[in-house]
């Protein structure tokens, strides 16, 4: 059979065939972003910022919990910025090393926004996304708990549990935690719902995928760019939100600190000429959140459909 | 030789609340499938035809279970498939597959085509190694027409055609007995609509594959098709072998559909006699009474509003008080009440 032989000969010509590696619309939307100046700069910043955050404090001098006794007391006078004392942001107002004290602050402060931001992204996506694909009943009661949780006030409750089970760490990740998802669930799903008619999520209905493995395989990934652009949203307000709790006094507790609980201190002192106490936490946090939001812009702009 | 699918009574019916209705107020009732009978053979094509909103595609939808239905679906094994329960279905899912309307909204632009043609494979079969559905999955490509060494791109990298050969290969992946295709061609070029006709009417032919065609196409309908249905408003009006329904059409909706097919020839198109229809689809919520399509019939009667014609016996069926050609006088009624 001469024909059936030539014929397995260019069958199996084409399965040795290199494979051609496809662009995916992530492949896609990278490009655009990466196009997208603002919001590379907007990356940079961050890249920078994480970067003191991790590294910064190997460039310290001073610890973050010594206090330099030769500027105590006169802080207005010595405790300025300066390079020969080693206090490169100058000192707070008890002669500690503001430096070393900002390093430990955007630590802090980037860690609450993070994990902030994860615990709403990975709790409201998949709430969100089980609420619109499961539909009917499972959905209403699930999305009023939604709307009940998102009446109380979060901060006026946030600052109650922080009273009463004591200011730490875990208890403001639980209290960032906590209210955080209500908004992304309440996005992811009316997206869910756009794309639960589309017909490769019926096409996979109909094969007898299960809910589950659709939930995670179609619609989750469909909804990622959504999801990609509000938690870089997400994150600056969750560190607005520990700022203010920490300004307020309730947030982290000494020795740690956090941008928030900087820039309160600086604020205090703002009268007596220590303005670099103010400046150098504020500065850290405003160029954090023009980055996050210059970033945030971008990836909308990469993901946005109707530019595809 | 056994039916494959011996579909008896099938209904489906949607509760639609109205807008602005009061929350106790009953939802009425939309049947958007309203008593199907047919039977398919192994390897045969059914053509399944009627304007937009008779219930084509929630026929195709009850079939394969993504919209709850009544009646009975008898399978080959003497299994009914609607009172099976999902887990029990499973099963069968790999026995009956759907190609979709749009090519490329039923690919999930997230996927590769891998992936994408894998997924039946994968759900049904998880036991299989990696490497061995790769070699399926390029297998199949090459049957259906695609470069096996694509098989990383993404959907969006096709064109309409491609991406319906994506759907198709999808759907053969499992070996199934039937293949349902909901309006296979209509988005697709018409030079594209024949490649993708003939691919399905060539693995049919080598698999031995039962289809189920839906199309408003009627032309398209009569080239891949044995049988020929008829729907109207969730009704079957008509249905039988192709050759006999094309030639010799005895419901005047049928001969109505017919008539209005275009016909590549201005001799024949000039001379052709259309049958035009007056109206609209009347709602589904409100049918009309005994035979549904009596307000837009040439030839309906006072019997026609009494009683609802039942689907006569045997090879040729139809579902007429009054069968037959419709004549000149008919004809030109229908012209008359048309162009008022």
């Amino acid at each position: 059979m001469v024909i059936d032989q030539s014929k397995m000969q260019s069958l199996a010509d084409r399965f040795v065939e290199a494979e051609v590696k496809g662009r995916s619309p992530w492949a896609d939307a990278r490009r655009r972003f990466l196009r997208n100046r603002a919001a590379m700069l907007g990356l940079t910043i961050l890249v920078l910022v994480s970067l003191f955050a991790v590294i910064g404090g190997q460039f310290a001098q001073w610890s973050n919990e010594e206090l330099d006794f030769s500027v105590m007391g006169q802080v207005a006078q010595m405790g300025q910025p300066s390079l020969e004392n080693g206090h490169y942001f100058g000192t707070d107002n008890l002669g500690r090393d503001l430096y070393a004290r900002v390093v430990q602050g955007t630590q802090i402060s980037l860690m609450v926004g993070i994990v902030g931001a994860a615990i709403a992204v990975i709790v409201g996506t998949l709430y969100g996304a089980t609420a619109g694909y499961v539909g009917g009943r499972t959905d209403q009661i699930m999305m009023r708990t939604v709307d009940i949780l998102m009446s109380i006030p979060y901060m006026f409750v946030l600052i109650l549990l922080l009273v009463m089970f004591g200011r730490s760490m875990s208890m403001l990740f639980l209290g960032i935690g906590l209210i955080s998802w209500l908004d992304m669930s309440r996005i992811v799903r009316g997206q869910t719902l756009s794309l639960k008619n589309r017909e490769f999520i019926e096409a996979a209905r109909a094969t007898g995928v299960s809910s589950f493995r659709i939930i995670i395989r179609h619609i989750v990934p469909n909804l990622l760019g959504v999801v990609a652009v509000y938690a870089t949203l997400l994150v600056p307000l969750m560190i607005l939100t520990e700022s203010f709790i920490s300004f307020l006094g309730l947030g982290v507790q000494e020795p740690l600190t956090s941008w928030g609980a900087l820039i309160s201190e600086g604020a205090g002192t703002m009268n007596y000429g220590t303005l670099w106490q103010l400046a150098f936490p504020l500065f850290f946090f405003v160029i954090t959140l023009f980055g996050f939001f210059f970033v945030g812009d971008g990836l909308r702009d990469a993901l946005d459909p109707k530019e595809r | 030789m056994s039916d494959l699918l011996n579909v008896r009574d099938l209904r489906v019916t949607f509760q639609i609340r109205r807008e602005g209705a009061m929350p106790w107020a009953a939802p009425q009732p939309l049947r958007a499938v309203n008593g199907v009978d047919f039977a398919l053979a192994p390897g045969e094509t059914l053509g399944v035809v009627g304007e937009s909103g008779c219930g084509k595609s929630t026929l195709a939808r009850a079939l394969i279970g993504l919209v709850p239905a009544t009646g009975q679906a008898e399978w080959i094994d003497g299994k009914d498939l609607l009172a099976l329960t999902p887990r029990q279905m499973m099963a069968y899912r790999q026995d009956i597959q759907m190609v979709f309307q749009d090519p490329l909204a039923s690919l999930n632009p997230r996927m590769t085509v891998g992936q994408i043609i894998a997924e039946p494979l994968t759900t049904h079969r998880p036991d299989l190694p990696r490497a061995q559905v790769r070699d399926r999955v390029k297998a199949m490509m090459d049957k259906v027409g695609l470069l096996p060494n694509q098989i990383n791109r993404y959907s969006h990298e096709f064109s309409g055609g491609q991406c319906q050969r994506i759907g198709i290969a999808r759907a053969l992946i499992v070996e199934p007995k039937l293949i349902i295709c909901d309006e296979p061609v209509s988005a697709l070029d018409v030079s594209i609509q024949a490649q993708v006709i003939n691919l399905l009417i060539r693995l049919q032919k080598e698999l031995g594959l039962a289809l189920i065609f839906i199309a408003h196409d009627l032309s398209v309908v009569k080239h891949i098709s044995d049988r020929v249905m008829v729907l109207y408003l969730g009704k079957v009006m008509e249905t039988g072998p192709v050759q006999a329904l094309y030639s010799n059409p005895q419901h005047p909706y049928t001969q109505a559909l017919l008539s209005a097919v275009p016909v590549p020839d201005p001799t024949i198109e000039t001379a052709k006699t259309i049958v035009p229809l007056a109206g609209d689809l009347p709602s589904p919520m409100n049918p009309p009474s005994g035979c549904v399509f009596r307000t837009r019939c040439p030839r309906a009667r006072a019997e026609c509003a009494a009683s609802v014609p039942v689907l006569t016996v045997g090879d040729h069926q139809v579902a007429c008080h009054f069968p037959g050609p419709l004549t000149e006088a008919e004809i030109a009624h229908a012209r008359r009440t048309e162009a008022a």
